[in-house]
């Protein structure tokens, strides 16, 4: 089937901001180097927390990045979030100025909102009264507000929203700039970024009661592997530029990475209920709207809870699908920690570098794979592998599942 | 009681709404209008709220946003002050 509603959306630009690399080449050389971002958080003192890793990006200077008017009114995942706006629309080859302001729109995903700058005018509340509040916390708190941003900055001013879903929120906001492109909508910036590493934000990774509480940072977080003990809270993300086949050929000068070939996204039952999680269902569902069997498929890039029960489950899903070692399965977010809204589209981003460079990232600090799991998981060091079509899937707290299929596209 | 000068405006202005340093400074466009200096209502609102804390002098909204220029912003404090 062709037409505006089938037609192919490709990614035609990338812009990562990753504990392990600024930029989409730092990024990958990292995963692959087998490159860690997880190290002692040092925002602000957190040893008397019960943990004190996280994935913390350095060596952000924000005024190297930020015009100077925007850096008052900014929480730090915003700064982030207009940084690798910067960096997608500038690999895409996209000169905004000279594109029609209403045919470019924006679709970000955020989790957590600007806690640090929230966290600072709180204080003031506190501490000095209602006047000392700084106007601009009226929207940089907020979760729309990378997509407000984004779209001032580059006058993108076509249909353009935000979505909230924990970690599976990133690729739900892919899925969604995809729907805006086939609905007419020329080129979309998509994506997710959060960061909440003030002591308010820290608290509330705390609270979900996953975050894991090994001090060494190479064994701390280890998805699937028999002494996964929780994972590690990261920040960052991707944002990339999404185009209709038709309009990203017209431009002429992009790079094609791939397709979004497919999305859905699934609910699972309330605590107690017989009925199974809904990953399993979210991953069907994407792969029939790819139009892909499990058989097509060339790797996974796994959610990764790195809990023995999330995992266990997740593995369940992929074997219930793909058979048991019946696909290569790996999760480099274990150099990067868990970044909420960020890991969906940063996993996005390695599915397409691995068709690139036909390579598979390896699942960093994992050994021991207990073998009722029946994966076959990428561990140690990068595999050489063709890749043409990967799956990619996110789980968020309270019950979010969502997949993206992505896919080469060959000329 | 101390009196604004185009300087303090300057100061507060940069603090309240960042810098640019494509766009001239306040000092050398006193004249010029905020919409083409690059300040909106909002950085307007941050830089009242400002004034009032170090001028002791209270500034409605309305009054503000009438103020076009640098130089009427000025005038408006002043004024106020020297009445006070």
């Amino acid at each position: 089937m062709t037409g505006p509603h089938h037609e192919p959306v490709y990614v035609t630009g990338i812009g990562v901001i990753a504990p392990n690399g600024l930029g989409a080449q730092q990024y990958w050389d990292a995963t692959l180097e087998g490159r860690s971002g997880i190290a002692p958080l040092t925002r602000f003192d957190a040893s008397a927390y019960p943990a004190a890793l996280a994935g913390q990006i350095s060596g952000f200077e924000p005024k190297d990045h930020i015009p100077g008017r925007l850096l008052p009114q900014t929480d730090v995942s915003t700064r982030f979030a207009l940084a690798a706006a910067d960096w997608a629309l500038t690999d895409a080859k996209v000169d905004a100025g000279s594109l029609v302001d209403y045919e470019m729109g924006v679709v970000t995903s955020n989790a957590s909102g600007g806690f640090d700058f929230t966290h600072r005018e709180f204080n003031k509340l506190w501490a000095q009264g209602p006047q000392l509040v700084s106007v601009y916390e009226s929207f940089a708190w907020f979760y729309a507000v990378n997509t407000g941003q984004i779209s001032i900055r580059h006058g993108m001013r076509g249909p353009s929203s935000a979505l909230v879903a924990d970690q599976a929120g990133g690729l739900d906001a892919i899925g969604h700039a995809r729907r805006t492109a086939r609905r007419g909508t020329r080129l979309v910036v998509a994506g997710g970024v959060d960061s909440a590493f003030d002591p308010w934000g820290w608290v509330s990774h705390l609270s979900s009661g996953g975050v894991s509480q090994v001090t060494d940072p190479a064994r701390a977080y280890t998805p699937f592997d028999s002494a996964a003990a929780g994972w590690i809270p990261g920040e960052g993300g991707a944002i990339l530029v999404l185009e209709r086949a038709e309009a990203a050929r017209a431009r002429g000068e992009s790079q094609i990475y791939g397709e979004i070939a497919g999305y859905a996204s699934t609910f699972d039952p309330p605590p107690g209920s017989p009925r199974p999680p809904g990953l399993r269902r979210a991953a069907e569902l994407a792969l029939a709207d790819a139009g892909v069997t499990p058989a097509e498929v060339d790797v996974v890039f796994a959610d990764a809870a790195g809990l023995a029960g999330l995992d266990r489950a997740e593995a369940a899903a992929i074997t219930g699908i793909f058979g048991p070692h019946g696909v290569p399965v790996t999760a480099p977010k274990a150099l990067t920690g868990r970044l909420l809204s960020g890991g969906g589209p940063l996993d996005v981003v390695s599915a397409l570098l691995s068709i690139r460079d036909g390579v598979l990232p390896a699942t960093a600090g994992t050994e021991d794979v207990p073998g009722d799991y029946g994966l076959d998981l990428v561990l140690h060091e990068p595999r050489a592998a063709r890749v043409a079509t990967a799956l990619i899937l996110a789980r968020g707290r309270w019950g979010f599942n969502s997949a993206v299929v992505v896919r080469a596209v060959r000329d | 009681m101390p009196i604004m000068t185009i300087d303090d405006l300057q100061r507060i202005l940069v603090s309240c709404a960042g810098e640019d340093d494509a766009t001239a400074t306040v000092t050398d466009s006193a004249g010029r209008r905020f919409d083409d200096l690059g300040y909106d209502s909002l950085a307007l609102m941050e830089t009242a709220a400002r004034i009032e804390q170090e001028f002791g002098v209270k500034l409605p909204d309305d009054e503000v946003n009438d103020a076009r220029t640098p130089q009427e912003l000025l005038d408006l404090v002043n004024g106020r002050l020297a009445t006070a």
